[in-house]
């Protein structure tokens, strides 16, 4: 191939930009309006960048013919309206409003297309559907892969999401300080759960986990970016964020196995990520809030931190807290690797059955770790139920493992 | 479930003075016993720990410092737990690490309003 193809990285980029210009300048209730002017656009691009090159400016050009085809679409709306309608409105000028591409307008419409993907009314997943397609530019057959499921699933999950939207009154337009304050919790948590689809994926492709994390980075800094929306939380998001990401080629192996954190080589661990997590740590505790975020940013940090003394301590009880505000069974988990790691394993066994997640495949993975070399019968028994309870092979197979050692 | 109200009661004034070391493992030693509570799922309200001085009114109009200053032990604090019944409340109130410092735990039923 050569350089005149549209990357999938200027594509998912600029027509998501697109997208949310013209439906925020025009107030559109059908986005399929401007994601058609959109395509249009990348059309042509695709016809005239592979006969003339790309232009020097590609993003510009893109500006450019995309505002043409929109005057041609009101056009052919309006000629269609006064023909059908019979009006008579002769020869009138048709006005539109002005269409801007200049960074400010696209920052303002990305970041009021934000809060209208985001909305409640949708579940989590078909949120984070919608913010892959609208905000991210993604395929439907993308997102299929990264979640794992068929395209028409998705599809129609899409369209029912889309209707959904519609119906609750659709509208991009920049919130206002009551707005964007009622409604940022679930807009992070959105962005929260897209990271995560990401970062814990079991999905093979390695490119598309790290495709969802760089892209709720992106969609964060947005927020960041924006006086409405900069707050402390945000800043702990992404500072965990950051954390996270420092670390997403370490901590699976070459046979996909996930790497504890202690057996990580920390040589691969991205330091540049890990200042930018530490400054947007110190953003975040400047006002004393405290929310899930400060915490699990707080957590990855000692994590990271080079020479941690007391660590597991810190880890506790940051843990502990983090329980106080949302009790999850992950975090409860969590908390009792930490407490063995504080009061030895024998006391976190009974803090761990306390918790009685049989469900759960990490529940007995977790019992199976601790009771290794205090009564190994028990170990076996709990990595065996993990196995049968896990639905994923590698997963299966890491266990096998530590089980093997037992037998 | 049933909530079940844990006040906690000490002596303060036979509390031994602790250096920050001491009091910050013993802030640990709460976070941990009721973070544990929250875990399990059974913890409704993490309450509050109280200021050791106080007033009490009384009817005549009389008020005096307090707490209580008849009795010795006052209450530090207080949390709400969720418990199918008083035995498993006062499993759940065996883990307060004020039992090892001289302390009780009152277990009391909420009768709802």
């Amino acid at each position: 191939m050569q350089a005149q193809e549209i990357t999938p990285h200027l594509f998912r980029n600029e027509y998501s930009k697109i997208v949310a210009v013209l439906c925020k300048t025009f107030n559109l209730k059908h986005i399929e309006i401007a994601e058609d002017i959109a395509a249009d656009t990348f059309l042509k691009a695709s016809e005239t960048w592979a006969l003339k090159g790309v232009p020097e400016n590609p993003a510009a050009w893109l500006y450019t013919v995309a505002k043409n085809k929109t005057k041609d679409y009101f056009k052919r709306l309006s000629t269609y309206e006064t023909r059908v309608k019979q009006q008579i409105i002769a020869d009138e000028e048709l006005v539109l409003p002005e269409i801007n591409f200049d960074r400010q307008v696209i920052a303002d419409s990305q970041l009021a297309m934000i809060f209208a993907v985001c909305n409640p009314v949708n579940s989590s997943e078909a949120q984070i559907c919608l913010a892959l397609q609208i905000l991210c530019g993604f395929s439907v057959h993308e997102i299929a892969g990264a979640f794992l499921t068929k395209t028409e699933t998705i599809k129609k999950r899409l369209q029912r999401a889309r209707e959904v939207l519609r119906n609750d009154g659709f509208e991009v337009s920049t919130p206002n300080n009551a707005e964007a304050a009622a409604r940022l919790p679930s807009v992070l948590t959105t962005l929260y759960l897209l990271f995560n689809e990401g970062y814990f994926s079991k999905a093979p492709d390695s490119y598309i986990r790290k495709d969802l994390c760089d892209e709720a980075m992106r969609l964060l800094l947005l927020l960041i970016e924006n006086p409405l929306t900069n707050t402390s939380e945000t800043h702990a998001l992404m500072a965990l964020m950051c954390f996270q990401s420092s670390r997403v080629n370490a901590r699976v192996n070459a046979d996909a196995e996930v790497v504890l954190l202690e057996d990580q080589d920390k040589s691969n661990w991205d330091q540049a990520l890990i200042e930018q997590g530490n400054r947007h740590l110190i953003n975040a505790f400047e006002n004393g809030e405290i929310s899930k975020y400060h915490l699990e940013a707080s957590i990855a940090y000692w994590h990271t931190a080079p020479d941690p003394k007391n660590k597991w301590q810190n880890i506790l009880l940051m843990y502990d807290s983090l329980l106080l505000i949302e009790s999850s069974p992950v975090a409860a988990l969590n908390r009792v690797f930490a407490y063995a790691k504080v009061n030895g394993n024998e006391s976190a066994i009974a803090e761990a059955e306390k918790l009685n997640l049989t469900d759960h495949p990490q529940y007995h993975a977790l019992l199976g770790y601790l009771y290794t070399g205090i009564n190994d019968t028990n170990a076996i028994v709990h990595y065996q139920s993990a196995i049968d309870l896990s639905a994923s092979n590698t997963e299966k197979r890491q266990l096998a493992k530590a089980m093997a050692k037992l037998a | 479930m049933k909530e079940y109200l844990l006040t906690y009661r000490t002596d303060y004034k036979a509390m031994p003075q602790m250096s920050p070391e001491e009091m910050q493992a013993n802030t640990q030693k709460w976070m941990n016993w009721i973070a544990g509570v929250a875990a399990e799922g059974k913890l409704a309200a993490q309450g509050n720990r109280l200021m050791p001085d106080g007033k009490v009114l009384k009817g005549n109009g009389v008020v005096s410092d307090g707490p209580y200053a008849e009795i010795k032990e006052s209450i530090m604090g207080y949390s709400i737990v969720k418990a199918d019944s008083y035995d498993a409340a006062v499993e759940i109130a065996g883990g307060c690490p004020i039992l090892n410092q001289g302390g009780n735990v009152e277990v009391r039923e909420i009768n709802p309003m």
